[in-house]
């Protein structure tokens, strides 16, 4: 599956529109998908740009309380995230339905989301001028 | 128009860099220019000069090198992603103590920030990972 990344040439018009998008869609351990998404969203951070996350299908694991990754001898994406309000991303979105299928909901998460549904995914996307999918 | 590519997957276990190698020949094929290919995830593996693969298979690392090198643009490697896949250039390989390097020649190791700059500077990034 190849990710792309487009920019939007011309200006939408709209007035919130963030730099970067992140879209997890990985368990927070098994892979380093996560850990590597998680250090693209701080560096951009730090660069400046104003970016959103957003959680989706096993990404939605990302957002469990009480994780244990150290039971695997991982260090999963808890802790980075506590550190997010300091690099000012403050628009983080969860797509309601993979919390659905996954027996989630919302008041089980670590940190504040704003819960889409899929019809509301294609509009994150246009307001965003860059979208990078992990 | 100009490029940048974000490689994220390694090389023979995976279609992802095979495909972004045809991809930037054809960029390049059409007239486009390519500002940097940035490896990042597994695609640091791509930067391996120990990549050793049997004669009838394509040597990706040193396709990419030739590639670059007729076409002048930038191998770049994300530094936190390769050090702990044991992809080393000599400094880090004396920071870390380790017995030799072995990032091939005309990649570079640096940081995420470039990969951030990729998508700032170039008109369009494209990623390929698995």
């Amino acid at each position: 599956m190849s990710n792309t990344q487009s920019q939007v040439e011309s200006d939408t018009g709209t007035e919130t529109m963030s730099d970067m998008l992140i879209i997890f869609r990985k368990a927070p351990v098994g892979t380093s998908w996560a850990r590597e998404a998680m250090d693209l969203a701080l560096v951009s951070a730090a660069f400046g740009q104003k970016i959103s996350l957003l959680f989706m299908g096993d990404g939605v694991f990302q957002l469990a309380q009480n994780q244990q990754p150290s039971a695997v001898e991982q260090k999963g994406t808890q802790a980075m995230m506590q550190a997010l309000p300091m690099y000012d991303i403050e628009q983080i979105y969860v797509h309601q339905d993979s919390l659905d299928q996954r027996g989630m909901d919302s008041d089980q998460l670590h940190i504040d989301c704003q819960s889409l549904d899929s019809k509301a995914l294609p509009g994150l996307l246009q307001q965003h001028k860059q979208v990078f999918n992990f | 128009m100009k490029y940048s590519i974000a490689v994220y997957g390694g090389p023979y276990s995976h279609q992802a860099t095979h495909t972004a190698y045809h991809f930037a020949q054809a960029v390049l094929a059409k007239g486009h220019n390519i500002q940097r290919v940035f490896f990042y995830h597994d695609g640091v593996y791509n930067a391996s000069a120990l990549v050793a693969p049997p004669q009838d298979e394509s040597n990706l690392p040193k396709q990419w090198q030739t590639l670059a090198q007729d076409n002048s643009f930038e191998l770049v490697v994300c530094i936190a992603a390769a050090v702990r896949r044991g992809i080393l250039d000599e400094n880090e390989a004396k920071r870390y103590s380790k017995p030799a390097a072995n990032l091939e020649d005309n990649y570079q190791l640096s940081g995420l920030g470039q990969l951030v700059d990729a998508g700032l500077e170039s008109d369009r990034l494209i990623s390929f990972g698995p």
